[in-house]
């Protein structure tokens, strides 16, 4: 029995880090309605410009993110501004085949420069990898998969009230809406899409980092990561912050799940459940609905 | 000089030539009504004044500056505000987000959320409703709240009175009235002849993308504006043009 209450609350905690990861490209599809699929790729640069910090400069990769984070914001400006702006313009398809492109590109850019080696910040944060909290004889907490979690918390809680209390943040909620007219009362849309960027740019980089740190990385590490996050992000209902919380945990608990009831069974397990809430959602939404109806009348 | 000057001014949908070589020049203060029938042209260059729809020809000078090819967001900056036909608010956003929105272009002067909410009390209690969720007359009244709220020299009104209930227009205007008489300058796009010739110092009328009468208040009578509005007897309109 406490096997599978520890698998639930490691599922949970692993929701955390797949939170992280996915909330950039919720962020992103929500303001500007761009599936960005170089995302995955864009985590392992970060992950690799921390580890060569650290590996050549000795820097703890905490304190290398200060450096990486605002590196990255620029890089989300200047993606925004030189290819994603101008794929945009040719149409809904576009946008994907540029990114996938792009993710192509960087995978082979960080394939020839850093080679087919697997790399970890394992080594670079002590004791912080592999320490943990027992809570009960059969329950350890990692000390990692904790302060990812609540990093997931803190970006999610960070950018919600980013977008409600202040100006840019409600510039680029009313960008969303609508990027005719935001012009009109004397917004910039291409700036506010560029800062969304960023912005989405500097979560991609914590994401990297937790990537970096729990696990193992190569040039090709992007691609599964891409489908976490998309996964958590479809399972949350895409374009929804807390949703993303609530997706990567679902699909957090499934894998582990997954993984106690067989060997195999941690990744199959996590598809069937993105598959069967896909599939649900454009079944369900008419039910959804009357039952939301319900509730509301009985409440 | 004068505060708008607009000379030639050729305005496109793709091969639709929308506004076809107008020439309109607007006195500071002064309040002028653009009439017409159904594409005409006048939503489409309130919009090329705004910058919302960049011309194809000619040019609009706004307070010396050229404008011609300035964007948008850039123009709100230097005074121009379009309250826009559909009021297209952020529906998901609340009135005060609405509001506090408009004061991107970093224009100082008089309007502030204070004001904007005396001259429009019936938005006082729905202040943290979300946009989307109000009376037709509450979201033309915030519409031009968050055009004020970039404290523009001119104010362009595209159709304030499309979709409203007959009180809600006569409230609407009521509000405006403060504004025409306070000095802002107005251009307006209404179909209400009547009102039309009631509110504004100055009647243009357009008919297939030119203007084809044009008169002040008193000089002209209706039965002029409704000729030239319909393309009736075109050649006595263009006395005044």
């Amino acid at each position: 029995m406490m096997i599978w209450v520890n698998q639930i609350v490691q599922g949970i905690l692993l929701g955390g880090y797949y939170a992280v990861i996915a909330c950039g490209l919720s962020f992103m599809f929500s303001v500007m309605r761009m599936i960005n699929l170089a995302h995955g790729s864009l985590a392992i640069v970060a992950a690799f410009a921390l580890f060569v910090l650290a590996d050549q400069y000795g820097l703890n990769p905490f304190t290398a993110l200060i450096l990486v984070l605002p590196a990255m914001a620029a890089l989300g400006w200047v993606l925004q501004r030189t290819i994603l702006e101008r794929s945009q313009r040719g149409g809904l398809l576009v946008p994907i085949l540029s990114t996938f492109g792009l993710s192509i590109v960087v995978d082979n850019l960080l394939f020839e420069q850093f080679g087919a080696d697997t790399r970890s910040l394992a080594p670079f944060i002590d004791e912080l990898s592999y320490d943990s909290w027992s809570i009960t004889d059969d329950i350890y907490i990692g000390k990692l998969a904790a302060l990812t979690f609540v990093t997931a918390i803190i970006i999610l809680g960070g950018l919600q009230l980013f977008l409600t209390r202040t100006q840019l943040g409600r510039a680029i909620r009313a960008t969303a809406e609508d990027p005719d007219t935001v012009g009109l009362i004397g917004i910039n849309a291409k700036r506010v899409n560029a800062a969304a960027a960023a912005i989405a740019l500097v979560t991609v980089g914590i994401a990297g980092a937790f990537l970096g740190m729990r696990a193992t990385f190569d040039a090709y590490a992007g691609g599964p990561q891409l489908i976490f996050a998309f996964e958590a992000a479809v399972i949350g209902g895409a374009g929804s912050l807390w949703g993303t919380l609530i997706g990567g945990i679902v699909l957090g608990v499934a894998q582990s799940v997954g993984a106690q009831i067989s060997p195999q069974g941690f990744l199959i397990t996590g598809h069937a459940v993105f598959l069967a809430v896909l599939f649900g959602r454009l079944h369900l939404d008419t039910i959804g609905t009357t039952f939301r109806k319900t509730v509301r009348r009985s409440a | 000089m004068s505060l708008l000057e607009i000379k030639k001014l050729d305005v496109r949908h793709g091969l639709l030539q929308a506004v076809r070589g107008v020439d309109l020049t607007v006195e500071k203060g002064e309040t002028v009504a653009l009439v017409g029938a159904n594409g005409a042209g006048k939503t489409t260059l309130l919009r090329a004044i705004a910058g919302a729809h960049l011309p194809a020809g000619g040019s609009v000078h706004f307070d010396g500056v050229d404008i011609t090819h300035i964007p948008a967001h850039s123009r709100v900056g230097l005074g121009v505000a379009l309250v826009p036909e559909g009021r297209r608010l952020f529906s998901q956003m609340t009135v005060e987000e609405n509001l506090i929105l408009a004061r991107s272009a970093g224009r100082k002067g008089p309007w502030t959320i204070d004001r904007v909410f005396e001259a429009f009390p019936n938005l006082v209690p729905r202040r943290k409703a979300k946009a989307g969720n109000l009376s037709g007359g509450e979201q033309q009244a915030t519409a031009i709240g968050r055009a004020l709220m970039t404290n523009p020299e001119i104010l362009l009104l595209d159709e304030v009175s499309l979709g409203l209930s007959p009180l809600a227009v006569d409230r609407v205007y009521a509000s405006l009235d403060t504004l025409i008489h306070g000095g802002t300058t107005i251009i307006l796009v209404e179909q209400d002849l009547r009102r039309a010739m009631r509110v504004a110092d100055r009647i243009v009328c357009m008919l297939e993308g030119k203007i084809v009468l044009e008169g002040k208040r008193g000089e002209i009578t209706r039965e002029q504006v409704s000729e030239a509005y319909f393309g009736l007897g075109s050649a006595k309109g263009r006395v005044h043009a």
